[in-house]
């Protein structure tokens, strides 16, 4: 917007606030009724959704899929998406501060003086997309369930290691067979051959981020896990 | 009887420039000039003592004249539901805030004791898991405002010129709250919670240059353990809490000094007319 828009814009509101009404008490009384709303949904969420805690945090085993707050689903997802692990930055760092960048300076590349949503098309469109994106992922997060077995069959002796497998939250990031979640980490049907038992405890011990570090796991089911996973090819 | 003296105005407020109260007409008198001197009765000094506490405190600090100026200022016509949304928000983190005050009454911010202390205000305090759902669906409420809220003022072009500084508070009060909620959900220190967290972090340890130190810094160290718990505590209920009142006010500051905005498709000579509602 140039001076004489500003000037211009600024005319006008000033005689469309004049022509307006007291902000109180018209404005509150419909603020305090959309309160007395919010209230009620708060009350009714809490007395029929309640506050159930989940069992007790256990830092030596993840029998729990990680699962963030919904409104974080959409960040996690992005992760599924984007695998490569030389480009986890990207997606765990790089999108969401790119988003954000372009969020913070919308009012600085968009000046336009232009008001009505019908005559900004590129922006309706782009704010769209974004929903669509945002709520896709979400979904998607929502639904990607918090699975714990794993079907594939295996010798007696691997049974306990694919026990400690499906309970330790594995599933949450890696496919195995048919179980699991594709992403963020890689498909784990055929580690064994990729990786040699010692580089799979390695990485259990020491991992890239964001797969958390297995180092207090108790060393039996370490070991059981580990002979597990060494031996899917 | 003499004329009294004009009251003094040590702040030097311009009344005659502050919008009026909406009353209808029959409400509209001046009140009754207080009675002051060594004549008057018991009776008399209590009926203007309401009076004369205001107009002390309002000599003191021309609180009535901000007051009129903010709530008597005016809205542009077409102000409508969709307006609220704001207040909403606001609503919604003084309910986090007062739930908030009563958990923190009974929450123990140690591994070992956070999780029974939430059990403990979960099945012993009375309306203990009440408060403790206001505040877990309380954060999920606020955060659907705010995120209609910022839909709103996108759609209307309100962070368009003079309103562009409101739009950077707002996104950050918008970062600010999601701040909340990831250090929130750790506090019940339940499996849930807890791997979340650990993989969270661990998110942000994977950036360039800063990821690292700031993974160190949310967890107090490099291991996720004690520290880490009464810092994400420290951190959900006085850092970011703070910040936000602070911002809000802020934001709710422009929100009266630029006025809000008119919905885009009005236009001066509708208002003038009178008449094309919408
Ligand atoms: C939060 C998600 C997450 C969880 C939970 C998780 N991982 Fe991972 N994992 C990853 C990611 C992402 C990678 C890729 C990073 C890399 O290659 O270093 C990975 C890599 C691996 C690798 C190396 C694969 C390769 O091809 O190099 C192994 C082995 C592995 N994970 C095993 C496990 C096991 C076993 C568990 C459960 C005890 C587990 N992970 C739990 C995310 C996770
Ligand atoms: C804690 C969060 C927030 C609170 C309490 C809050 C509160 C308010 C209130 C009360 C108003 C007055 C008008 C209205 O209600 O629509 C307002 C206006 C505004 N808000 Fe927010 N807000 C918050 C977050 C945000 C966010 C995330 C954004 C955008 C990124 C934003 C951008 C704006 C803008 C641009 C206006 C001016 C609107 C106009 O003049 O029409 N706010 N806010």
């Amino acid at each position: 917007m140039d001076a004489r828009q500003k000037e211009k814009y600024l005319r006008e509101y000033s005689a469309m606030k004049a022509a307006g009404k007291p902000f109180f008490p018209y404005a509150v009384g419909k603020d305090g009724l959309m309160a007395c709303i919010v209230m009620i949904v708060i009350i009714l969420m809490s007395l029929f959704l309640g506050a159930e805690l989940g069992p007790k945090a256990d830092p030596t085993t993840t029998s729990y899929v990680p699962r963030p707050e919904w409104y974080f689903f959409f960040l996690f997802e992005v992760l599924r998406v984007i695998k490569p692990p030389d480009l986890v930055f990207v997606a765990t760092l790089g999108i969401p501060n790119i988003a954000l960048g372009l969020l913070v300076l919308l009012p600085f590349y968009d000046r336009g003086p232009e008001r009505r949503p019908e005559r900004r098309p590129v922006a309706m469109i782009a704010m769209l997309l974004t929903i669509v994106a945002m709520t896709y992922l979400t979904l998607l997060g929502a639904f990607a369930g918090s699975p714990i077995t794993i079907d594939e069959e295996v010798p007696a002796k691997y049974q306990y290691g694919k026990e400690v497998a499906a309970n330790s939250g594995c599933l949450g990031c890696h496919k195995f067979g048919e179980n699991g979640n594709d992403g963020p980490g890689p498909n784990l049907s055929e580690i064994g051959a990729r990786l040699p038992k010692q580089a799979i405890e390695r990485t259990l011990d020491n991992p890239t981020p964001p797969m958390p570090s297995f180092k207090s796991m108790p060393p039996e089911q370490k070991k059981a896990l580990v002979e597990f996973l060494g031996q899917l090819r | 009887m003499p004329s009294k003296p004009k009251l003094p105005n040590p702040l030097n407020i311009k009344t005659s420039k502050l919008p009026k109260p909406p009353l209808p007409p029959a409400l509209k008198r001046t009140p009754k000039p207080v009675e002051t001197g060594d004549d008057v009765t018991l009776g008399q000094a209590a009926a203007g003592g309401g009076t004369s506490v205001v107009a002390w405190i309002d000599e003191r600090t021309a609180g009535s004249g901000f007051l009129r100026g903010f709530m008597f200022r005016k809205v542009p016509k077409g102000t409508n539901w969709w307006y609220t949304l704001g207040s909403a928000t606001m609503f919604a983190f003084v309910s986090q805030a007062v739930t908030g005050i009563f958990l923190a009454m009974f929450y123990d911010p140690n591994p070992t004791q956070a999780y029974e202390s939430m059990r403990h205000v979960n099945n012993e305090v009375f309306l203990g898991e009440f408060v403790h759902g206001m505040h877990k669906w309380g954060a999920t409420v606020m955060t659907v405002l705010l995120f209609v809220h910022m839909a709103r003022t996108f759609v209307f072009g309100a962070y368009k010129y003079p309103r562009e500084l409101n739009w950077v508070v707002g996104v950050i009060l918008l970062m600010m709250t999601m701040v909340m909620g990831f250090t929130g959900y750790l506090l019940p220190f339940d499996q849930r919670s807890f791997w979340a967290t650990v993989v969270g972090v661990n998110l942000n340890g994977t950036g360039p240059i800063v990821g690292p130190y700031l993974a160190d810094f949310l967890r107090g160290g490099s291991e996720f353990g004690a520290t880490t718990l009464s810092r994400f505590y420290a951190v959900h209920m006085m850092l970011v809490p703070g910040i936000i009142g602070a911002l809000i006010g802020a934001h709710l500051y422009l929100v009266a000094k630029l006025g809000t905005s008119a919905p885009p498709w009005m236009k001066p000579k509708d208002v003038a007319g009178d008449e094309k509602q919408i």
